[in-house]
């Protein structure tokens, strides 16, 4: 890609960009020397490989396959709670796993809502465990995320091209012609290509759900080499091929999702004159509620289990959340400032390198990552005392691939827009960051904000590694909770976890959207 | 930043140490909650020793004997709490380990002399089920039923191993076969204890691999007699969970004191009904209402430690093998 007329400085993002290589790439190394000699990949570890793979795709396929209509049917209508819905739809993405399996399994399971439902029909109960259920969950968590995305690509179609359209009476069958399908093409891949690397470091959604063994990942494989056999160069190895296979799908999605954009509107609020039958909004409608139903049943569970253990909170329960609420703006702080220069640099041109840094935070297993870091710093400084700003900083550059898939093509929009013109008024690299693309990326910084808060609350990731009794994050002491039998208290701290996270992604969302229109 | 800044601050806050001197306890995460026995025991500790206790949690006992590997000599433990007898083995040749020659009157189902490893308590695994259903009394029971259990992984639970082990040891060669007779029993299989404890008490399954003594806490901290074990004819797996000095410590004093308090009646009761095990040593009171008397010696199965470390990688293969298909 060539370097676009623009005054903006390509050094900070190059820097931060080199800053995330650095930090997991380091971590892998770390783990790699620190191995004995141990046996290499056997057999069953290509099984999980071959497993992992299977699933990652069906997952990343069907969630935005199943997004693009629901995100369609969003962006057309304008009703009540429509805010809201969209706000509500960030929370199954969140959720600590195992809040979510037991939420999903509420629900879904042999003796769930629907299994009782059918019972009650003299119908047998839903078999949930299998590869089907291992996607079901996954789409569940990703669904949402990639309807979030693809929304955003029609947000970022400018009003003026559906006035256009409207005036020269183009019908809903032109406009997904002239408009609709070209944006996807360039949105779809990207977002598939993440949903595909979350899925790769899937591991207790899998096992649980996909019944036993038979559904074992590469991130189990990962794990059983750290603790089973403590091999630590089958465990660098296994991550080596993770990495390999996000990077991968990253490069095919870089180069589908090639090709330029709109161009620059004048940033009013979109209007759509196109699909107002009554067949439409009937089709829209329904499309809203099933998606909504199937995302909020789980939650549901979630609140109803979790809401008589509310008020037995141990006082444990607010420390770690307080802890966890510190460890969310930490990290949203350090995302923000690896992602917004790395955007830049990359709307910029020449991004190339800038752009699969930015999914390497995906690439790695959490384990790895954390046991990397752990054997670099532990002879240097006290892990401990390091515990939370550590997790902080692990959280934010596993947020980072969401935030660049969210700030990326703004960023481009507005470069492409306004790039000339403030270089013919000779505009410094600074002027053009504070003044120009910034302010037009509010929603967009908003949005990441509030996602990578809500990600690093949800996280188990690292601290687990790390942790002593007084740095407990919520996640984790949820799981203590309930290794000491206190399944109520832990179903209550699941939900405040929840009602906090969702509470921080609402607040930096809208904090981004202002007075524009969602 | 400055909420990173304001992070920072608070953490120093709360490791600024005083001058008495520390030990570090590495044990597993459920120990440390408040409703583990960890804080009971620190304050009972710090009663009699003039110094500071500090329980560090890292996962269970497979990921704190992983970890201590990783951190070798320069680990800043005293004293590891929370290894088990499927776990000896290999910490042993780890040399990570020394004697400390503490011993007490043990109330173990098995003889116990060991100078490095020192036993806290002990349990027995079984499956957890409500009152009333009919119970098989065996595995191959189990196997014929239509009976729907969840159990832990292997690979990434200690209840788990200690599952296949006690097949293994309950039925040696014919392992596999019981394993195939099971596989259409098993709802699913979890990743650890929590959540197979979890879908079990949600209706998933109508038993879970857990403890006899899981009825014990339903009796006790929540007055709920609708649990009960199911007793298996071919004997119940031992899990006896032990505490070691570190070679490297540098409190080796300090932590022998420890392993020694280990035996103290407020230690015993504190992991009782906080950790829901039976006494190494039997405290003075005996066990509290609510327990169950543990099954008899001839009733309990334990495959010595090395011979643990030998079958387990085997036992493993077999495992996956039946439940793959």
């Amino acid at each position: 890609m060539a370097h676009r007329a623009v005054p903006l400085a390509r050094w900070p993002g190059s820097g931060a960009a080199t800053l995330v290589g650095a930090l997991i790439l380091g971590a892998l190394a770390a783990v790699a020397l620190r191995a004995e000699p141990g046996q290499g990949l056997g057999a069953a570890d290509w099984a999980a490989v071959r497993f992992t793979v299977l699933q990652a795709v069906l997952s990343a396929l069907i969630s935005v396959a199943l997004a693009v209509p629901v995100a369609r049917a969003l962006a057309r209508r304008r009703f009540a709670g429509r805010r809201a819905l969209i706000a509500l739809l960030g929370a199954p993405f969140i959720l600590p796993v195992i809040v979510a399996v037991l939420g999903l399994l509420t629900v879904f399971g042999r003796a769930g809502w629907i299994s009782t439902a059918l019972g009650w029909l003299g119908l047998p109960p839903v078999q949930i465990y299998g590869l089907h259920g291992v996607v079901l969950a996954h789409v569940f968590f990703n669904l949402p995320l990639a309807a979030r995305l693809i929304l955003q690509g029609w947000q970022e179609i400018p009003a003026e091209r559906f006035r256009l359209a409207a005036q020269l009476g183009a019908g809903p069958r032109d406009i997904w012609r002239l408009l609709e399908r070209p944006m996807l093409v360039r949105v779809v891949p990207g977002a598939a290509a993440v949903i595909f690397a979350i899925c790769l470091s899937s591991f207790a959604v899998a096992l649980t759900l996909g019944g036993g063994p038979r559904a074992t990942t590469i991130e189990l494989a990962i794990y059983q080499a750290f603790r089973f056999d403590f091999d630590l160069g089958r465990a660098a190895l296994l991550s080596c091929v993770q990495i390999a296979l996000t990077v991968a799908a990253a490069l095919v999605a870089l180069r589908l999702g090639r090709g330029d954009g709109f161009g620059g509107g004048l940033e009013r609020p979109v209007q759509r004159w196109d699909a107002n039958t009554r067949g439409h909004r009937v089709l829209d409608g329904s499309l809203i509620a099933l998606a909504a139903t199937f995302l909020m049943l789980p939650l549901a569970a979630i609140v109803t289990s979790g809401a008589p253990g509310l008020a037995k909170l141990p006082p444990s329960v607010w420390q770690a959340a307080l802890n966890s609420v510190l460890v969310a703006l930490a990290s949203t702080a350090a995302l923000l400032g690896l992602a917004v220069p790395m955007a830049a640099t990359i709307a910029a041109g020449r991004g190339g390198a800038v752009e699969l840094a930015g999914l390497l935070g995906l690439a790695v297993s959490p384990l790895v990552i954390g046991t990397g870091l752990f054997v670099i710093l532990n002879p240097l400084t006290d892990v401990f005392a390091l515990a939370l700003p550590i997790t902080a900083l692990v959280n934010a550059v596993m947020a980072l691939p969401f935030a660049m898939r969210i700030l990326v093509p703004r960023a481009r929009q507005v470069v492409a827009q306004n790039g000339r013109l403030a270089l013919s008024l000779d505009m410094r690299s600074t002027f053009f960051l504070l003044r120009v693309l910034l302010p037009r990326m509010r929603a967009q910084i908003g949005f990441a904000a509030g996602l990578a808060a809500a990600l690093s609350m949800g996280d188990l990731g690292v601290i687990a590694l790390f942790a002593d009794p007084e740095r407990a994050t919520l996640p984790l002491q949820v799981y203590r909770l309930m290794g000491a039998y206190q399944m109520q208290a832990a179903a209550g701290a699941a939900l405040l976890l929840l009602a906090l996270s969702m509470a921080l992604f609402w607040l930096l969302d809208r904090g981004g959207r202002g007075h524009v229109e969602a | 930043m400055r909420h990173l800044a304001f992070a920072a601050g608070f953490l120093l806050a709360t490791s600024a140490g005083a001058q008495t001197p520390e030990l570090t306890v590495y044990t597993y995460d459920s120990f440390v909650s408040e409703f583990g026995p960890g804080p009971k025991i620190e304050q009972a500790f710090e009663a009699q020793c003039d110094c500071d206790l500090k329980f560090v949690g890292a996962g269970d006992g497979a990921a704190l004997l992983a970890r201590l590997k990783l951190e070798g000599a320069r680990t800043k433990a005293d004293v590891v709490l929370g290894l088990d007898t499927s776990l000896i083995g290999t910490a042993r040749d780890s040399g990570l380990f020394a004697p400390s020659n503490v011993s007490a009157d043990y109330a173990l189902p098995v003889a116990w002399d060991d100078p490095v490893f020192v036993p806290y308590d002990w349990g027995l695994f079984a499956f957890v089920h409500e009152v009333g259903l009919d119970a098989p009394a065996s595995f191959r029971e189990l196997a014929e039923s239509d009976l729907k259990i969840v159990i832990q992984d292997p690979r990434s639970s200690t209840p788990g191993l200690g599952l296949l082990l006690w097949v293994k040891a309950a039925y040696g060669d014919e392992a596999p076969e019981i394993w195939s007779g099971l596989a259409d029993n098993i709802v699913t299989v979890t990743k650890g204890w929590s959540e197979s404890y979890g879908l079990f008490l949600n209706g998933e399954a109508d038993m879970v691999l857990s403890y006899t003594t899981s009825p014990a806490y339903h009796r006790i901290a929540e007055g709920d007699d609708s649990k009960t074990a199911a007793i298996f004819e071919e004997g119940h797996y031992a899990q006896i969970e032990v505490a070691a000095k570190l070679a490297g410590s540098d409190q080796p004093e300090l932590a022998t004191q420890f392993l020694e308090f280990i035996g103290s009646d407020a230690f015993q009761s504190a992991v009782m009904t906080g950790n829901w095990m039976y006494p190494a040593i039997m405290p003075e009171g005996g066990l509290p209402d609510g327990f169950d008397t543990p099954l008899a010696a001839e009733q309990v199965l334990l495959l010595p430690s090395d011979q643990a470390a030998e079958v387990r990688d085997a036992a493993l293969d077999e495992w996956l093998t039946a439940l793959s298909r």
